[in-house]
């Protein structure tokens, strides 16, 4: 264990927050506007760390607990996720079991903080949460299965490197199918466009948004930090399988950011481009996405 | 020896709390629940010991008995699943002795506790059994005594029915037993289970008629879809340490019975695999959205059942798709992770039932719609309750993410080495965990939410209140269990070793070499899990300190802006799982009755759903009601006059003495 096996989590945490800044920019220039500064997250956090809280009188331990569980889950699945061709800090067969597990408890203690509050519209939103992740929950899975199949190796850190560069040429159409399945998870489970709108003003209509409501001070920071960790965390993926590797350490380095980077301006586009789906088309979405990483796995056996 | 008293104390326990229970004045149901206790400590020692790698004890008693012989046998498959039988029942008999309190002064309870007795004497015969008329007689000993158990409250009509429904259901499984055993008995001429294990089965249309045999007569008391009818009835209608007892341990002998069966059938071929799969796929898939349309919570629970019987039985389709490739990974994390799930199912769904129970004698409704902020109530029930959620829906550091774990695993290792034909099914495994995996967190932050947080949606909570301790200490060792098992899962899985030489009949080495490698990946688990819990505690401290020295207000929950909201106006359990079942109909068929407010200043409306259950309406009823219109034309028979009752058993006599001297 050296440096260089720290690397992927180091710059996760420091570097997580700036994507979400990335995202707003890219739908500022689509749009017209100015925008918000780049570093807008890290000015939120800031801020929310300084100040004391306001807790309903329904509430319990849970709703305090809640987001300290969440955000412990999620810099846990951070150590398992490697970066471009940089091993994660822990990487083991199956270790993506995990990692998918760790988000699932995420998921599982915001749910149950949201309906602590008592409030029909966190319900609403924790209600519509577990919906949507139940779906998107085999596109997920199976995507892995199929990258595994590709690469033979079952540890996310040995899993993308195989696939990556050159093998497109032989395997162009699995991967794509992949990358488009991933894509589509990494929004409905990071509550963008097309599934969230994480700018609406109106709670009737949010999932992630509306279930944290009435968190404030701390507690808001750590949901955020742990939002802008779990969209790294998915980004990450992506990167992974369409990063081409270099001799260089610093060059790849260089290139894993960049197209971090990247994958948030892809998702700026996306947002800016389409408006939010009825809540009724979302599961075809998901659903759609399992179909073709199925697809791709049924491909991947000839 | 062990075994034997362990037997003899259950027994005579039972005896004696029928005797000397008989009036209301003499209800002491600590009677009743010692003997389960003393006898489940004296019958781990053996079972532990084996699955040490203690010898295999044997016992033979010759017995009256056409074919039978009283041959039991204490081998590596039957301790593990006496484990969990044993520990479960004594720990739902002290939370008994706690649950039976309010009907104390109000009748005997000395049947209660002797069929208790019974029931766990039962089980322990059924996983010792060798010998198949033993094994038959214990497995209506089981049947009857929960029979008679699930029927606790009889003077209430809905719980006779379900009774009714288990009685006929149990026993339409056993007739498939039946034939199983007889067609085995006439192709090896002997009732002997080594002999069939030693002997096999050599024609594969026989082997593939006792497989399915075995499926469907097994299949009923496990549970499978669509032979599950039974467990949303009679689970809610017991008593709660008895509905703990039976979810957790007894649908389980019916995975015994079919792990049993696989040891007599040779080497399986390919469709097994797959039927398995395919029963597994649609037990837990379907298991999971009824249980997430109920209402009652204990009837949520039962489908929960429904639900993990399907995923111990993916496991078992991997396992067998392992066995008719010769892929011992297949073999051993398959089978293993079936195992596995059998243990940590026992123990979640049992700390569920108990706290369910608990919520039942509480606030006496079991309609979750009607509950809610229970956990300022009933801290400990809660605390417990919520341990037992998040294990069962299969999130780590709990238990019942490794056996998921062990099965995903196994299914991800075949699925990227093998070819079409087992590589397709173990897609299914992989596609279906994951969603059986995310419905079941929907199912449970429902069941926990809506029960435990927020505030009161009818006055049952107010009059509620914590359990005492006999109803609290059992659920509590079990929500340690939950959660030991998942911080040791190196050491759980490494004793599974002499289990899976045992079911897989492969060398010892062979299932060493690959427990050992899964044995590795577990321990990185056991690391993350480890490192999730420091930062969780690293983080209370951050959060302590940060707001430390700062305003810290209390508040009304924020309701955009509606500064008197009420109770009534918080999302119910029905409406959190609406988006699901809706998008679900079709398979769920769930009822809905709105009448809509109308006009410009409406002054009612209603609405209700309900989800019966869609195999017992559009299946068992149109073939029972068939049945009894075909069966009524001999009504005729049946004309009350004796004298001609008795010329029809002296006709049947002389029949028979015909037939014998011809």
């Amino acid at each position: 264990m050296n440096f260089i096996s720290f690397l992927p989590l180091l710059l996760a945490l420091v570097l997580s927050p700036l994507l979400s800044g990335v995202i707003n920019r890219t739908k500022a220039l689509f749009a017209g506007r100015h925008g918000q500064p780049w570093l807008q997250t890290y000015f939120d956090l800031w801020k929310l760390l300084q100040k004391g809280a306001v807790y309903s009188r329904t509430t319990t331990w849970l709703f305090r607990a809640g987001p300290i569980i969440g955000l412990a889950a999620t810099l846990t699945a951070a150590m398992l996720m490697p970066l471009g061709n940089f091993p994660a800090l822990i990487a083991f067969p199956a270790d993506f079991l995990l990692f998918a597990g760790l988000l699932g408890m995420v998921r599982f203690f915001m749910v149950v903080a949201a309906l602590d509050t008592g409030s029909s519209f966190e319900g609403m939103g924790a209600s519509r949460e577990v919906f949507f992740s139940a779906l998107a929950e085999p596109a997920l899975l199976v995507a892995l299965a199929t990258l595994a199949r590709q690469a033979h190796t079952l540890s996310l850190s040995t899993m993308f490197g195989p696939v990556s560069g050159a093998h497109w040429l032989q395997a162009g159409p699995v991967l794509m199918l992949v990358v488009i399945a991933l894509m589509i998870v990494l929004l409905a489970e990071n509550a963008r466009i097309p599934v969230d709108d994480p700018d609406t003003h109106l709670e009737l209509t949010m999932i992630h948004e509306v279930m944290v409501l009435d968190h404030g001070g701390p507690d808001l920071a750590f949901v955020l930090y742990s939002s802008a960790l779990k969209l790294w965390l998915f980004a990450a993926m992506i990167v992974g399988m369409v990063l081409p590797a270099t001799g260089n350490v610093w060059m790849n380095l260089l290139l894993a950011v960049v197209g971090m980077l990247a994958v948030s301006v892809v998702v700026g586009v996306i947002e800016s481009v389409m408006a939010r789906l009825r809540l009724v088309i979302v599961p075809q979405l998901l659903v759609g996405a399992g179909a073709l990483v199925a697809v791709a796995f049924l491909l991947s056996l000839a | 020896m062990w075994l034997l008293s362990a037997m003899a104390v259950l027994l005579y326990g039972a005896v004696v709390a029928l005797l000397l229970m008989k009036r209301p004045s003499l209800n002491y149901s600590w009677l009743g629940a010692f003997p389960v206790v003393l006898a489940a400590i004296i019958g781990c020692i053996p079972a532990i010991q084996v699955l040490l790698g203690g010898p295999v004890e044997q016992f033979h008693v010759p017995w009256p008995v056409p074919f039978g012989e009283f041959f039991i046998e204490l081998d590596p498959l039957s301790a593990w699943f006496l484990v969990p039988t044993l520990l479960l029942s004594a720990l739902s008999a002290i939370y008994g002795v706690g649950y039976l309190r309010p009907w104390q002064s109000k009748r005997p309870l000395g049947p209660i506790w002797f069929f208790y007795g019974l029931l766990v004497l039962g089980m322990m015969l059924v996983l010792l059994a060798r010998n198949a008329v033993l094994f038959l007689v214990a497995w209506e000993l089981m049947a009857v005594a929960s029979f008679f158990l699930v029927t606790f409250e009889h003077e209430r009509q809905s719980v006779r029915e379900a009774g009714w429904i288990y009685f006929v259901a149990t026993h339409l499984g056993t007739v498939f037993l039946l034939a199983f055993f007889l067609l085995l008995a006439r192709e090896t001429g002997s009732m002997d289970f080594a002999v069939w294990a030693a002997q096999g089965i050599h024609t594969q249309g026989l082997a593939g008629v006792l497989f399915l045999l075995a499926v469907i007569g097994f299949g009923t008391k496990a549970g499978f879809m669509p032979l599950h009818v039974w467990l949303p009835e009679a689970h809610p209608a017991a008593p709660s340490h008895v509905s703990a007892l039976m979810s957790g341990v007894m649908i389980k002998t019916g995975i015994y019975g079919l792990m049993r069966a696989f040891t007599f059938l040779g080497t399986p071929p390919l469709w097994w695999g797959w039927g398995l799969v395919a029963i597994g796929l649609s037990s837990g898939v379907l298991g999971v959205l009824f249980a997430l349309a109920q209402h009652d919570l204990k009837r949520l629970l039962a489908y929960h059942s429904v639900e993990n019987i399907g995923i111990i039985a993916l496991g078992l389709g991997v396992g067998l798709l392992g066995m008719s490739t010769g892929s011992a990974v297949l073999m051993v994390l398959g089978f293993g992770g079936g195992l596995l799930h059998v243990l940590n199912h026992a123990l979640f769904k049992g700390l569920l039932f108990l706290g369910a129970g608990s919520v039942v004698h509480g606030t006496g409704t079991r309609e979750i719609d009607h509950l809610g902020g229970l956990l300022k109530r009933m801290p400990w029930t809660a605390a417990a309750f919520l341990v037992g959620a998040v294990a069962i829906s299969g999130l780590p550091p709990l238990n019942g993410f490794l056996s998921e774990f062990l099965i995903f695993l196994g299914a991800f290792k075949g699925g990227i080495s093998t070819g079409g034909p087992v590589a397709v099914p173990l897609l299914v495994v992989i596609a279906g965990l994951a969603l059986i995996g995310g419905l079941a967190v929907a199912c449970f932050t429902k069941a926990f939410g809506i029960v435990f947080l927020g505030e009161a949606r009818s006055e049952h909570v107010s009059r509620a209140h914590e359990v005492d301790w006999t109803m609290r200490l059992p659920m509590l060792m079990l929500a340690a269990g939950c959660a030991g098992i998942g911080l040791c899962a190196p050491v759980m899985v490494g004793s599974l070793q002499r289990v899976l030489e045992n079911v897989t009949t492969q060398r010892p080495e062979v299932v060493r070499m690959t427990l050992a490698n899964t044995t590795a990946s577990l321990l990185f688990v056991v690391i993350g899990a480890v490192t999730f819990l420091l930062l969780v505690a690293m983080l209370v401290l951050v959060r302590r300190g940060l707001l430390s020295d700062r305003r810290v207000d209390e508040s009304v929950t924020w309701g955009c802006g509606y500064p008197q909201p009420t109770v009534r106006m918080q999302y119910t359990a029905s409406s959190f799982a609406q988006p699901l079942t809706d998008l679900f109909r079709p398979l769920l068929g769930t009822r809905k009755k709105l009448s809509a407010p109308r006009g410009l200043f409406p002054a009612e409306a209603a609405l209700k759903t309900e989800t019966p259950d869609l195999s017992r309406e559009e299946m068992y009823r149109p073939m029972f009601e068939r049945g009894e219109r075909w069966l009524s034309q001999l009504r005729w028979l049946q004309h009350g006059n004796v004298q001609l009752y008795i010329l029809y058993i002296a006709a049947t006599l002389l029949v028979l003495l015909v037939w014998k001297f011809r």
